[in-house]
């Protein structure tokens, strides 16, 4: 399969006065398109340092990241934000939904960056929720909704643009076991059935297994 | 309508924390316009004033006299048109607390030298045909219930005893920054009493009013006249009407200018207090702006979410503020009185009060504002809300 994420030479650290702490090191990975990989690793490993950075919301100290032949390590942020828009979908630990907007509201926040007209819009979100299995909910605040029904928000919103890319930083680590497997199951169906690209983090062993490959990081470096 | 609706939604969302910022901001712009028309009443004399008309006094000071001979002296000086005087009175009228001005004038000559004050032809004739007869400003009429025909007593200060006047007409202004709460009455009457009380004469003025044929002549003319009065016993100085009002103005330029700094302290005030308020809420949503950036949303539209509620929040009070100083300012103006005349809230003070509340909501947004649209999406993604 072609790689969608390519990474090479890969460094990230950080400078606390004069002491420099590495975060990732010399890092190279390949992610196929259509992939679902999952990355473990103790805390501290870089995991989640890595996952910001294929997702283009932080910056290497050094190396490329190449996502569909774009090195997104040499855009502006300008470019970025608007790269990010069309082709990475986020789904948070604790959901990150915005609390004044509807579940429709917070689906339909990505697609307020495009020039799609409103019934477009509606329509496309409409079909959102109703993947997600949250039609009914369409019209509730966050606050309304259980951290389950929170989260396929969440994923709602991730794959309304379509995008090639989706990033899951701990998308269980926030719920009980039953809905957790449900979520589980969500994003297997978005990665069977709508092919999308999964890099999800997490601690939990048993999510990790629903994932095509699982990517050990340790003080980071990747393990074999 | 995705941003104004976003906008609502975030500025209502902590309903008491934004009802307590916009008392505040009413209260503040509202103090403010009471204070700035405090301001501006106290300059109306002077910017109602003619600068065609020119004031003589003695030069030692205003509570000197001027022999009434003079009068007919000025009258030839070149480039006056007219002449009339006035002399201030200080009676009580019922009580000390019902104060306003009151003017002994030299009938026709005085009222021809103002046109601003209004009066109906037959009221003029009456008052003119009445030795006894007295107009007064719409404003004090109203203030006491007076109607034409009545008679009003008032009691001598300066000039000891009771002295009745026949009420002979009411006078308008004809702007609404013309002074309706004067008395006047006839300086004849004045001198011709004090004659008969006191076996004396008084037959002198506080001050002469002079009309110019050229307004722009002002200075040579005040000079003539101030020249023609030298080494006399009773020396003149003349200025236009609105030099001597401001002269007025000048003796309170420190209070006047406390009131002024106090006003625009009470605005800095409420900047801080709503400036500490945008910044608690900007920080209580790092995450929600830091999810917005990850989405794709640039920095400048974070920046202008928190811009556009501040100012949002600054307007309401301020429009709010702008509504409550009307009542405020009538109620002030009553407890008053007469002490300063043209107590109005202008359009002036109304669009500052405004633009106040506007520069308050854009200044207490900036540094919230520029700290959200630098936010790096990691670091606001761990922030807790």
């Amino acid at each position: 399969m072609t790689p969608l994420v390519v990474i090479e030479g890969l460094s990230k650290y950080y400078l606390r006065g004069d002491q420099v702490i590495p975060v990732l090191v010399d890092l190279s990975l390949e992610v196929a398109e259509g992939e679902y990989v999952a990355l473990m690793g103790p805390s501290g490993s870089g995991k989640s340092t890595l996952l910001n950075l294929i997702a283009g919301i932080d910056k290497p100290s050094s190396g490329t990241i190449r996502i569909g032949g774009i090195d997104i390590a040499a855009l502006s942020d300008a470019e970025l934000a608007l790269w990010r828009s069309i082709n990475v979908g986020f789904v948070f630990q604790f959901y990150n939904l915005m609390p004044v907007l509807t579940a429709f509201g917070n689906v339909e926040l990505p697609l307020q960056l495009t020039t799609l007209s409103r019934p477009e819009r509606r329509e496309r979100v409409e079909a959102a929720l109703a993947l997600v299995g949250l039609t009914d909910r369409a019209m509730h605040l966050p606050n309304e909704l259980s951290g389950g029904q929170q989260q396929r928000v969440a994923i709602a919103r991730a794959l309304i643009t379509d995008p090639t890319l989706i990033v899951a930083d701990e998308p269980t680590g926030d719920l009980d076991r039953a809905t957790a497997q449900e979520i589980l199951g969500l994003l297997g169906r978005l990665n069977d059935e709508l092919g999308k690209t999964i890099i999800m983090v997490t601690h939990d062993p048993k999510a990790a297994e629903t994932a095509h490959r699982l990517v050990h990081l340790e003080k980071g470096e990747l393990v074999a | 309508m995705f941003v104004p609706l976003l906008v609502l939604k975030n500025a209502l969302r902590h309903r008491l924390r934004t009802i307590l910022t916009v008392l505040g901001i009413v209260v503040a712009i509202a103090a403010f316009g009471l204070l700035r028309t405090l301001v501006d009443a106290w300059y109306a004399g002077a910017n109602a004033s003619s600068s065609a008309r020119l004031v003589t006094r003695n030069s030692v000071s205003l509570v000197f006299p001027l022999p009434i001979s003079y009068a007919g002296k000025l009258r030839q000086v070149s480039g006056v048109t007219g002449v009339a005087w006035a002399n201030w009175f200080g009676g009580v009228y019922v009580s000390e607390r019902n104060f306003f001005p009151q003017f002994a004038i030299s009938g026709a000559s005085y009222l021809d030298l103002y046109p601003e004050f209004v009066l109906p032809e037959a009221a003029r004739h009456a008052f003119l045909a009445d030795r006894q007869g007295a107009i007064a400003g719409r404003k004090l009429a109203d203030k006491f219930g007076w109607k034409v025909g009545d008679q009003i007593p008032l009691r001598g200060t300066i000039y000891p005893g009771t002295w009745t006047f026949n009420l002979r007409g009411i006078y308008d202004g004809a702007e609404t920054s013309t002074d309706t709460s004067s008395f006047f009455f006839h300086y004849a009457y004045l001198n011709e009493t004090f004659k008969q009380r006191y076996g004396r004469s008084m037959d002198s003025v506080g001050l002469y009013i002079e009309s110019l044929e050229d307004p722009s002549a002002a200075a040579t003319v005040s000079q003539t006249i101030d020249a023609m009065f030298r080494n006399s016993y009773a020396e003149t100085l003349t200025e236009t009407e609105k030099a001597f009002q401001l002269g007025f103005v000048a003796m309170s330029d420190a209070i006047i200018g406390a009131i002024q700094a106090v006003s625009y302290i009470v605005i800095v005030i409420i900047m801080a207090v709503m400036a500490n308020t945008m910044a608690m809420t900007a920080r209580e949503r790092y995450a929600e702006y830091a999810t917005l950036k990850a989405l794709g949303f640039g920095g400048g539209f974070v920046a202008l979410l928190i811009v556009l509620e501040s100012a949002a929040i600054a307007l309401a009070g301020g429009a709010l503020g702008v509504l409550a100083t009307f009542p405020l300012a009538r109620a002030f103006a009553s407890t008053i009185g007469s002490l300063i005349t043209g107590f109005e809230v202008s359009r002036e003070t109304i669009a500052l009060q405004l633009a106040a509340a506007l520069a308050v909501g854009m200044i207490a947004a900036a540094i919230p504002a520029w700290r959200a649209a630098r936010l790096r999406i990691v670091d606001g993604l761990r922030a807790i809300g």
